[in-house]
């Protein structure tokens, strides 16, 4: 446990940059643009000479909205964190899909390999040290960074909104940044389950590909869904070539991006349409775990790990 | 004491060529064996069979391991240092130096901080920043600090400055070696090794054609300077090898008795990169 421990340490000191800083600096981008967009507004606002609030219209509105218009701020409050974190999310999927690519690749490459192997560190440890760093330690930073830009987010909306004499804190109530928060972490475990045949296929490639583990992990299963697109393959199964590019190119290759378990995963038909952000409670989000596709997901992603600790044992060509 | 290395039947092929022939050794602890052939003569094979990094067929015994199923367990009793540079690029002092800390039952951290405090490494430095000899420094540092059984060099030397060189050997033999420790090194640099081995063993296409101590190398070999008038004499000793020196011939025998060879000339006891030269001839040819 202790080496697992230090295991999964070494893979955050290697990747401090995809891990740690490009969540923050998306962030911080993210926040600066913010910032922006409301010193445009403003500028433009008092060129025009529109005057958002200042005469107390604005709070006068707030004053005589009722509880039903009172929620809706606070979703809006909630979209505004939440929009934070969609950015994040993308970033998070860029680095999960080139970490795994690298993790068993880049060190061979330059010969480190030698070193760690020398270390009394079985092969499936370090594999699935790489396993959590991808799933659970890059997802479990974003998320905490995501956290913190939303609420300076929110700060940001509130202090530019008590310039205009709008009283912040009331607005703040109403906004539910622990159900955000919530949601985000619990996103995690469900994230892990819907990412591993990506993981598992890319970490199979990056340690079997002897060169350009980029170039077979995409080329592989997209030539694949050509040919049998070509061909009219998947009418032997009776089935529509489209089930081919959905279920293996697209789990295969972008189920390392947060959310598209939810987006194209296997929502129940018949499952009661949700409106709005409630999309995103984990009431409704972890649904997905009464999808087939998810489960057989977790087993082609076992299984393609299991070859990648294979290839990482016997691969010798150092 | 049993062997720490037993070989038997060992082969292993690649594609186009077989890289260990049967090959079958065993080595005994507390010995510094130097395993030496021309290059792809099979050496680098052998090492990585012994440290299970790579698949071969025959037996192979390390330490009562099985290289091929217990590769994590045997690791804590070996050590290894492949050819300078397999440290990872990005990694700091420090943090190699708690990983391992933390990761192997058999390092002491202290000896390693001592070891490193005689170095100018750094504990922030990174070793992208290191030279080739500052990061062979930190890797002996990591390695002397492990109570191993078995320590693998595998041209732990190649590339460094003559300084580095004899230091890494004299760090080696002062403070790492001692009769419960085994050493298998690996070089082209026969010189520098020749006065440290206990044991030479020569590999040439896969197959060991001679596994020796050193007082056995020298009781069997000998070099013997003869004058022009005794050269024909000499010759029909069957000389491994024979090159000329000022006029006189220096021939190299194997095996021929001291009573025999004393009225050609003076005896030596040959150097073994001369050894190795008649051994390996016609090798590249």
């Amino acid at each position: 446990m202790k080496t697992f421990y230090w295991l999964v340490k070494r893979e955050l000191w290697e990747h401090r940059g995809g891990f740690f800083w490009a969540p923050i600096i998306t962030g911080g981008i993210f926040l600066l643009l913010n910032i922006m967009g409301i010193i445009t507004a403003e500028v433009l606002g008092a060129s025009h000479g529109i005057q958002i609030g200042a005469s107390g219209a604005l709070t006068q509105v707030i004053a005589e909205m009722d509880s039903g218009d009172m929620s809706k701020v606070g979703i809006l409050l909630d979209v505004a964190m939440y929009a934070a974190m969609g950015l994040l999310i993308v970033v998070l999927g860029f680095v999960v899909f080139f970490y795994c690519l690298g993790a068993l690749y880049d060190d061979r490459r330059d010969r480190s390999i030698l070193f760690w192997k020398s270390l009394p560190i079985s092969d499936a440890s370090t594999v699935l040290s790489k396993v959590v760093s991808a799933t659970v330690l890059a997802p479990a930073i974003a998320v905490v960074v995501g956290i913190i830009v939303g609420m300076l987010q929110l700060l940001i909306l509130a202090i530019t909104l008590s310039f205009h004499g709008v009283n912040v804190w009331q607005l703040l109530v109403l906004a539910h940044p622990f159900k955000v928060m919530f949601n985000l972490i619990g996103y995690i475990p469900l994230y892990v389950l819907w990412a591993l045949p990506s993981v598992g296929w890319l970490l199979l490639c990056s340690a079997w590909a002897r060169n350009k583990p980029f170039l077979w992990a995409v080329a592989l299963p997209v030539a694949t869904g050509l040919l049998i697109s070509w061909f009219g393959i998947m009418g032997l199964f009776h089935l529509p070539t489209r089930w081919f590019w959905t279920n293996i190119v697209q789990r295969s290759l972008f189920s390392v991006f947060p959310g598209t378990g939810s987006l194209f995963g296997g929502t129940p038909h018949n499952a009661p349409h949700i409106d709005g952000l409630h999309a995103l409670d984990l009431n409704t989000t972890y649904q997905l775990l009464g999808s087939p596709d998810l489960w057989i997901g977790v087993v082609a992603g076992a299984a393609l790990l299991a070859g990648a600790i294979w290839f990482r044992r016997w691969r010798d060509d150092s | 004491m049993s062997a720490v290395i037993t070989a038997s039947g060992l082969s292993k092929r690649y594609k186009t060529s077989l890289a260990l022939d049967d090959v079958s050794f065993q080595i005994p602890p507390g010995r510094i064996v130097g395993l030496i052939g021309p290059n792809g003569a099979g050496k680098t094979t052998a090492l990585k069979a012994v440290l299970g990094l790579t698949d071969f067929s025959g037996e192979l015994n390390v330490l009562g391991f099985d290289p091929r199923k217990q590769r994590d367990k045997l690791m804590g009793e070996v050590c290894f240092i492949a050819d300078v540079a397999v440290l990872p690029r990005w990694i700091r002092v420090r943090e190699v130096v708690d990983f391992v800390a933390h990761v192997h039952p058999r390092f002491d951290r202290s000896k390693c901080e001592a070891f490193l405090a005689r170095t100018k490494l750094q504990a922030g430095q990174r070793v992208r920043q290191m030279s080739k000899g500052m990061i062979v420094q930190l890797h002996l540092a990591l390695v002397m600090a492990i109570d191993a059984k078995l320590l693998i060099l595998d041209e732990p030397t190649l590339g460094l400055d003559i300084l580095y060189r004899k230091q890494f050997y004299q760090n080696l033999l002062e403070d790492y070696f001692d009769e419960n420790k085994t050493i298998v090194v690996t070089t082209h640099q026969v010189e520098e090794v020749e006065h440290i081995l206990t044991d030479l063993m020569f590999i040439r296409d896969g197959k060991i054609v001679l596994d020796a101590d050193m007082d056995a190398v020298g009781a069997r070999f000998a070099e013997v300077m003869v004058n022009a008038d005794n050269a024909d004499a000499a010759r029909q000793l069957k000389p491994l090898d024979e090159r000329q020196v000022f006029g006189k011939s220096i021939f190299l025998f194997d095996g021929v008795s001291r009573d025999l060879l004393e009225p050609l000339g003076e005896i030596r006891r040959p150097s073994i990169s001369d050894l190795f030269v008649a051994t390996m001839k016609g090798t590249y040819a």
